[in-house]
C-alpha cells in the first residue's frame, strides 16, 4: 500500500525536522493541544459520536492528560491510527501519546523504543463466532477461516496457538476494525479474533449480538496501556502518573462529584498528596499542584471511566473482571503517591 | 609593410564564468549539482543521525529472524517460523502474480474495448465510451474496495452450502463453487506424476518446480515451434505459386495432439472441491482477495489501454486501408496484415507504462488483504520489527526492480516491431 511508503517518508521527513527533541511538555504547552493517537474507531474505546467529538476508555486518558498539563480536557487533537500505523505516528513526533488499546510487549518497549506508562486494561486475545456454527472452544477451529486485524501482535498469538494445537486454518488479514466486522458478519470468515474486550465491543454494535458467542480460550495476555517516546522520561513521568492518579482515585473513594469537598482537606494524607493540598508532587512532574484534580474531573476516576464507556451498564458489557482494584480481588494496583 | 601579429589570445578570467555565455550554463548547472548533492547529503545525514539518537541504528538482521506469522496465500511453501526474508519472497511472488494475471486481463480487454469503441454500432461504441470514462474517473483504489465488498456482499458462504436444502448450490456439476470467501475450481492431478525437484536447497529463495509442468509446457511449446515451420512451409508455397495450401489441421494436430497425448500418459484426472467441516477442501481456491484485486487491476488498467489502441489504429491513415482494399485484401487480413502491425508501433511505448501502473499499483493490496510484498514485508514485518525505514528501502528496491524488468522486456518488444528504416 502507498500508505507504508508515504508513512515511511513522513518517519523521515519527520525526524528530519528535528522533532526528536526532548522536552514534549513544552512543545504540547506551545501549541496549546495535545496530539493523542487513538484507534480509528472501535466502540467504547475510542469513537467520535456524529458530532465529531470523541469518547471511549482511551480517549479518557488522552483527556485526562490534556486536564492535568493543559487545564482543558478538551485540548486534544485526537489522530485516528491504524495498527499499522500507530508507531510510525508516535516515533515520528505526529503524537505525543499513543492511547489505543496497544500491547505492552519487550519487543515494543525495547527495540521499538517506546516508553508504557502503564496499564489501563488488562485483556487478553480471543475468538468470536457465531452461534450457529456451533463450536464451543477454539480447538474445534480446525480449517476455519480467521479474520485479523494486521499489524498487531493478535496475528503472533494466533499463528503460535494453532501450532501449538497443530490445527491448519487459513488467516484473513484486514486493515480496520470496520473492515473485520464487514467480513465476520457476511460470513467470509468463521471467526473473528482479536482482545477480548475489542470482541465484546464489536459485538455490542451487531444487530443481533446474542447471535455470537465469545469462546471461552484466551489465548494471550494483552496489557493494553498507553505508551510514549523513549527519551523524555519527564513527558513519561506526567503520563504514568496521570494514570496511576486514576487509578489511585478510584482507590481512594475520589470522584468527579465529591472532589471539591476533599479539596477542602482529608484525614488521609495519600489523597491529600494526590490532590496536592498537602506536599509539592505536582511540581516534581513540572506541573502544578492541581493537576491530578483536573485529571479526575475531567472524566471521573478510573471506575468512573471504566463504567461510562466499557461497564455492564454499557452495550460493550465488559465485567472488571482482572480489571478490578487489587482490593477487591482484580490486579490494578496505583502506585503510592509520596 | 604589415607585421605578423599572434591573433589576439583571450586570457581566461574568473568573472567570465558568470559574464560569458560560453560558460554561464556550465556555471548554474555546476551550482544547482552541488547544491542539490548537498541537500540531498544533508538529508541522508539528518536521517542517519536522527536515528542514532533514537537508538534505531540501520540494520538488516531481521531479515534472518523467524517471522512468526502465516500468510494465506503462498506460491511456496511457507510458515510462521521461516524468516522475514522468505516471508517478503512469499509477497514478491504474490506481487509478480497478480501483476501477470492484471497484465494479460488488461491487454484483452482493453484491446477489446478500444476496437469496439471504434465500431460503427452506435449503441456498442456509445456504451464502450461510458466503460473507459467511468473505470478512468474513480481512484483503483475505491475500485479495488467495491469489487471486494460486492464479492463478500452477494456471494454466498460456504455454510450456505451446507444442510439437506442448501440456500446456494455449486455450478456445472458440482465442480465449481463460488462463495464469498473465493472461487474453487478442480485442479489438475496427475495419478502417474513425475514428482517435484527442488532448487536451492534450503535458501530463502529455495522452491518446487513440477516435473509435471515443464513436461506439458515443453511439449506444448515443441508442437508451437513445429506448426511455426508449417506457417512457414505455407509462406513458401505460396510465394513460389501463389497458392496457400491447407495447413490449419496440421498446425492445430500438431500442437494439441502430443499435449493431450502427454497428459494422458500423466494420468490427469481433475479434483473437485467438496465442502469438509469449515471450508471446501480440494480444489484450487482463488481467495476473494486476489479475485477483487485482479478483477479490479485490470479493469481499470484496461480503460487506459483502450483509449492506447483506439489512439494507435487512428493514427494509421485512411489510405492504408483503401490501398489494402484495392490490392484485394478482405477485412481481416487487411487489420492484421496492414493496420495492426503499424499501430503497434503507437501502441507499445506507452502499453508499457500502463503495464508498470498496474504493477504498481498492485499494492493497494492490503484493501483487500491481498498478502503482497507491501502487505508481508512493508506491512507485517515492518510492524512487527519496527524497521520501516530499512523494509521501506528494500521494498522500493524491489519494485524498482520488478519494473525495470518489465520495461527491458517490452521495449525488446518495442525494437522488434517499430519502424525499421533501410
Amino acid at each position: 500500500m502507498k500508505k507504508s511508503v508515504f508513512l515511511g517518508a513522513l518517519t523521515v521527513a519527520g525526524m528530519v525536522a528535528g522533532s526528536a527533541a526532548a522536552a514534549t511538555l513544552d512543545d504540547v504547552k506551545a501549541r496549546g493541544t495535545l496530539n493523542c493517537g487513538v484507534s480509528t474507531g472501535l466502540p467504547g474505546f475510542s469513537s467520535a459520536d456524529e458530532s465529531g467529538h470523541w469518547e471511549g476508555f482511551d480517549v479518557a486518558v488522552c483527556r485526562a492528560v490534556a486536564a492535568a498539563v493543559l487545564g482543558d480536557p478538551e485540548a486534544v487533537e485526537f489522530v485516528p491510527t491504524t495498527g499499522k500505523t500507530r508507531f510510525t505516528a508516535l516515533a515520528s513526533g505526529e503524537i505525543d501519546l499513543l492511547a489505543r488499546n496497544t500491547t505492552w510487549t519487550l519487543s515494543r518497549d525495547v527495540d521499538l523504543k517506546f516508553e508504557f506508562v502503564g496499564v489501563n486494561y488488562y485483556d487478553g486475545q480471543g475468538f468470536l463466532v457465531p452461534k450457529e456454527l456451533g463450536v464451543t472452544s477454539a480447538k474445534e477451529l480446525d480449517g476455519a477461516t480467521v479474520c485479523i486485524q494486521t499489524g498487531t501482535t493478535t496475528e503472533l498469538n494466533l499463528a503460535d496457538f494453532f501450532r501449538a494445537n497443530n490445527i491448519s486454518y487459513e488467516p484473513v488479514p484486514i486493515e480496520t476494525n470496520t473492515e473485520a466486522r464487514q467480513q465476520y458478519i457476511a460470513g467470509a470468515c468463521d471467526a473473528y479474533t482479536t482482545d477480548a474486550s475489542g470482541l465484546a465491543a464489536s459485538r455490542a454494535t451487531f444487530e443481533d449480538p446474542t447471535a455470537h458467542v465469545i469462546l471461552p480460550e484466551i489465548i494471550s495476555k494483552e496489557p493494553l496501556g498507553p505508551l510514549v517516546r523513549h527519551g523524555d522520561n519527564a513527558w513519561g513521568d506526567i503520563a504514568r502518573w496521570t494514570l496511576n492518579a486514576l487509578i489511585a482515585a478510584e482507590e481512594y473513594g475520589i470522584t468527579s462529584t465529591n472532589i471539591d469537598e476533599m479539596l477542602a482537606g482529608t484525614d488521609n494524607p495519600e489523597i491529600n498528596r494526590i490532590l496536592g493540598t498537602e506536599g509539592n508532587l505536582g511540581e516534581m512532574l513540572g506541573l502544578d499542584a492541581d493537576w491530578a484534580v483536573r485529571a479526575i474531573k475531567a472524566g471521573g476516576n478510573y471506575g468512573e471511566i471504566f463504567a461510562k464507556n466499557i461497564g455492564e451498564d454499557t452495550t460493550i458489557g465488559l465485567a472488571r473482571g482482572l480489571n478490578a482494584q487489587w482490593k477487591d480481588g482484580g490486579i490494578l494496583y496505583s502506585m503510592p503517591f509520596r | 609593410m604589415t607585421t605578423m601579429t599572434d591573433p589576439h589570445r583571450e586570457s581566461f578570467r574568473l568573472s567570465m564564468l558568470l559574464y560569458d555565455s560560453r560558460y554561464r550554463s556550465m556555471t548554474i548547472q555546476i551550482v544547482a549539482l552541488i547544491g542539490f548533492l548537498t541537500l540531498i547529503g544533508w538529508l541522508f545525514n539528518n536521517t542517519a543521525q536522527n536515528l542514532a539518537d533514537l537508538g534505531k541504528e540501520p540494520s538488516f538482521r531481521f531479515l534472518g529472524e523467524a517471522a512468526g506469522y502465516d500468510i494465506n496465500q503462498m506460491l511456496v511453501e511457507y510458515n510462521n517460523q521461516d524468516t522475514h526474508l522468505r516471508a517478503a519472497f512469499v509477497g514478491v511472488l504474490n506481487t509478480l502474480l497478480v501483476a501477470v494475471l492484471g497484465c494479460l486481463a488488461a491487454t484483452i480487454v482493453g484491446v477489446l474495448i478500444g476496437v469496439l469503441r471504434l465500431s460503427n454500432n452506435w449503441i456498442v461504441s456509445r456504451l464502450m465510451t461510458i466503460y473507459v470514462e467511468m473505470f478512468r474517473n474513480v481512484p483503483v483504489l475505491l475500485w479495488i474496495v467495491f469489487t471486494m465488498a460486492v464479492l463478500i456482499e452477494t456471494l454466498p458462504a460456504p455454510r450456505d452450502f451446507r444442510g439437506d436444502d442448501p440456500s446456494a448450490t455449486m455450478y456445472l456439476w458440482d465442480t465449481v463453487a463460488f462463495t464469498n470467501r473465493g472461487f474453487y475450481i478442480p485442479e489438475p492431478l496427475f495419478t502417474r506424476s513425475l514428482g517435484d525437484i527442488h532448487l536451492f536447497g534450503d535458501a530463502m529463495l529455495r522452491f518446487n518446480l513440477s516435473l509435471d509442468l515443464i513436461a506439458i509446457a515443453s511439449t506444448l511449446l515443441a508442437g508451437i515451434l513445429i506448426s511455426g515451420l508449417f506457417k512457414k512451409r505455407a509462406d513458401r508455397v505460396q510465394e513460389a505459386t501463389g497458392l496457400r495450401p491447407k495447413t490449419w489441421y496440421w498446425r492445430l494436430g500438431v500442437v494439441f495432439l502430443p499435449t493431450i497425448a502427454v497428459l494422458m500418459i500423466l494420468g490427469l484426472n481433475w479434483g473437485h472441491p467438496e465442502l469438509k467441516g469449515f471450508n471446501f477442501q480440494g480444489g484450487t481456491y482463488m481467495r476473494n482477495s486476489l479475485i477483487a484485486l485482479w478483477l479490479a487491476l485490470s479493469l481499470y488498467t484496461a480503460a487506459f489501454i483502450a483509449e492506447i489502441v483506439r489512439g494507435g489504429i487512428l493514427a494509421i491513415s485512411k489510405g492504408q486501408t483503401e490501398a489494402a482494399a484495392a490490392l484485394g485484401l478482405r477485412n481481416r487480413r487487411i487489420m492484421s496484415l496492414v493496420i495492426l502491425p503499424q499501430a503497434l508501433r503507437v501502441i507499445i511505448p506507452p502499453l508499457i507504462s500502463q503495464y508498470l501502473n498496474l504493477t504498481k499499483n498492485s499494492s493497494l493490496a492490503i484493501a483487500v488483504g491481498y498478502m503482497d510484498l507491501t502487505g508481508t514485508l512493508m506491512g507485517i514485518t515492518a510492524n512487527q520489527t519496527g524497521r520501516e525505514l530499512e523494509t521501506v528501502l528494500i521494498g522500493m528496491l524491489i519494485y524498482l526492480t520488478i519494473s525495470l524488468a518489465i520495461s527491458a522486456v517490452m521495449n525488446a518488444y518495442n525494437n522488434r516491431v517499430k519502424l525499421r528504416e533501410r
